[in-house]
């Protein structure tokens, strides 16, 4: 039986190392919410407003899906990927090109719209209820990582990110259509004048960063609940992390991700769990005022 | 005749006969479109708030639900805590919204573009995670009115709304006054010289600095303004309902929506959209809920997309062009 002080010293740390587990887990998943957003505000100097409610509808189809047809979430990302990735690329031929260079705050605005229109659409045909799926193949389970206790469905995901997040990162630096789109991000003009065609590449940016959160989302129902205002918190933050990682920029986006994620944790656990994202913010704020275009910003 | 002189003539027809409304039997007293009258100049003198440094000066700031909350509580502080009159809670609570703008957008002003409204949509969030766990202004629950005798002394009345109809009115009359005689002296050449170019004005001896932060404070005081009236007609005042980005978001969508930067889009705005919003709320509710929030986030999409000027550029692309030699193509 070791003594009192080190039994209160071995608590304490497994509080610390608790919480900073959590933080790192969340982090990984808002790295993967914003590097979608990322690769859009980089490619297009758009924000997509309705970034958290593609998030929310990427979580619903997959409930839906297991609901109804019982697939597991391991499973349902792909339809959610899937879906996402063609509701960008509508958003993009039907809003965004309609509204881009009109004024600097139309596509800003429009996709806010946008967002008021799926949320509420949500809201009337699914009600405010939180959903959660049951029985899923990883629902409950825990793995224990030196005092420590990490939920399966979680870990799973965030790993999930971190490989989504790489092959994207590879995707970008390595493939000519990577280039492509790094070439249209610095010139469009030049990019068209290469041969790219920029129109092409807008799309499918949509595309990717659509299904991203898809992807996330589709993963999430696993172990959070599904509601319409569920997409409003991970706006935010999606934001705040693009803009603190600078844009256009994935490791960037990994970094601030990963110092918003134990930021929450932290003062979530230590000070107060209301202050968690003022907190957040504040810290945000913090470093664009030393930074003004965010860590790796050019 | 030129376009000044229009615009002043609809102004005065405009304040006369809407001052009269109340007086004509069967006008407004005790009737919805008298709540949506209401609320029609109070969103007008929101919007026309937030024009100041959005519209005219260029700085778009989605931070404005912040002041429109400081002011709200400065109404409801006084007559909740203190017992005393919102007369002298609404200066103050305007007072400190201007005070509070100057340290937090001094340094916002440096960031450029979407940076810039990033950075006030987290200022909005801290605000309100700060009121939430602030006791002493009633925390997430927020203050509640106790039950007070009607009338102007208190600003509250029970049956009979024309008090708050009038109080609307001489809320949009003040803000829009401010904004019109800015309009045509000094500061609003400052103000649309700035927007314009900033190296440009300060080349040519403009401060860029005080006018942006002098157009802030001026802005978030009339906001609080705005914030005051609100808490009244409310009967209460809590974190979400003032100090959220929904509510910020309605200073921004009203004003675009009628014409940024223009002296009448916000009231044309407001005119549109509140009655759009308090009209299918009232009637479409057997559709179930959020059937006005769709309708009204297909409107915006449908602007940005084929009107991004608002009603104004509507009504300006309507206008015959080039004819009349008087005129001298102004800002109205």
């Amino acid at each position: 039986m070791p003594p009192p002080f080190f039994r209160e010293v071995e608590r304490i740390m497994n509080h610390f190392l608790q919480v900073l587990f959590d933080g790192l887990l969340n982090g990984l998943v808002y790295a993967l919410v914003a590097a979608g957003l990322s690769m859009i505000w980089g490619v297009m100097d758009v924000i997509n407003f309705a970034h958290g409610e593609f998030l929310m509808v990427g979580m619903y189809v997959s409930y839906w899906i297991g609901f109804f047809l019982d697939v597991d979430p391991l499973f349902s990302w792909i339809a959610s990927g899937a879906f996402l990735f063609i509701m960008g690329a509508a958003t993009y031929r039907l809003i965004i090109r309609n509204s881009l260079g009109k004024s600097a705050m139309a596509p800003l605005l429009a996709t806010f719209g946008l967002s008021m229109v799926l949320k509420n659409f949500c809201m009337n045909r699914f009600t405010p209820n939180f959903r959660l799926l049951s029985g899923t193949v990883l629902e409950g389970k825990t793995i224990s990582v030196g005092g420590a206790i990490l939920s399966v469905p979680q870990l799973a995901t965030a790993a999930f990110a971190l490989v989504l997040l790489a092959c994207l990162y590879w995707m970008l630096k390595r493939t000519r259509l990577g280039w492509a789109i790094q070439a249209t991000a610095m010139d469009s003009e030049a990019a068209e004048l290469m041969g790219i065609r920029t129109e092409n590449i807008y799309l499918l940016v949509f595309g990717i960063g659509g299904a991203c959160v898809g992807i996330t989302g589709g993963l999430m129902t696993s172990y959070l609940a599904v509601y319409p205002e569920v997409g409003s918190l991970f706006s935010l933050i999606a934001f705040v992390v693009v803009a603190l990682g600078g844009f256009g920029s994935i490791p960037g986006a990994l970094l601030a991700a990963i110092i918003i994620g134990l930021v929450e944790s932290f003062t979530g656990f230590y000070v107060a769990a209301v202050v968690k994202y003022a907190a957040v913010f504040a810290v945000y704020l913090a470093v664009i005022l030393i930074r003004p275009k965010g860590l790796f910003g050019w | 005749m030129n376009t000044k002189k229009i615009s002043d003539g609809i102004w005065y027809l405009l304040l006369a006969g809407a001052l009269v409304l109340p007086f004509i039997p069967g006008g407004i007293e005790n009737t919805f479109h008298g709540h949506v009258l209401t609320m029609v100049f109070l969103y007008a003198s929101m919007a026309q708030a937030w024009n100041i440094i959005s519209g005219y000066c260029g700085q778009t700031s989605f931070g404005h639900a912040v002041f429109f909350g400081i002011g709200a509580y400065g109404a409801a502080m006084a007559v909740v805590q203190f017992n005393s009159l919102p007369w002298y809670g609404a200066p103050v609570g305007a007072l400190v919204a201007a005070l509070v703008s100057i340290p937090i957008s001094a340094p916002c002003f440096r960031l450029k573009g979407h940076y810039f409204a990033i950075a006030t949509f987290a200022i909005v969030e801290i605000f309100n995670r700060l009121f939430m766990i602030w006791d002493w202004v009633g925390g997430a629950i927020g203050l509640d009115y106790p039950i007070l005798e009607d009338g102007w002394r208190n600003f509250s009345w029970s049956s009979d709304k024309t008090g708050y109809y009038l109080g609307a009115l001489f809320l949009f009359a003040l803000v829009f006054g401010v904004v019109r005689w800015i309009d045509s002296h000094r500061m609003g050449y400052y103000l649309r010289a700035v927007r314009e170019g900033q190296e440009t004005a300060e080349s040519l001896g403009v401060n860029s600095s005080l006018v942006k932060l002098s157009a802030m404070a001026l802005s978030a005081g009339l906001a609080g303004l705005c914030g005051a009236f609100f808490a009244q007609y409310n009967y209460r005042v809590d974190p979400p309902m003032v100090m959220s980005l929904d509510m910020s978001m309605k200073f921004v969508l009203i004003t675009i929506l009628g014409g940024l930067g223009t002296f009448w889009g916000p009231l044309l705005g407001a005119a549109v959209l509140i009655p759009l919003q308090e009209y299918t709320r009232a009637y479409l509710a057997h559709l179930g809920s959020g059937v006005d929030l769709i309708i009204f986030g297909l409107i915006i999409i449908y602007t940005m997309i084929r009107q991004p000027t608002g009603i104004m550029g509507l009504i300006r692309g309507l206008a015959p062009r080039g004819r009349d030699a008087s005129n001298d193509g102004g800002d109205r």
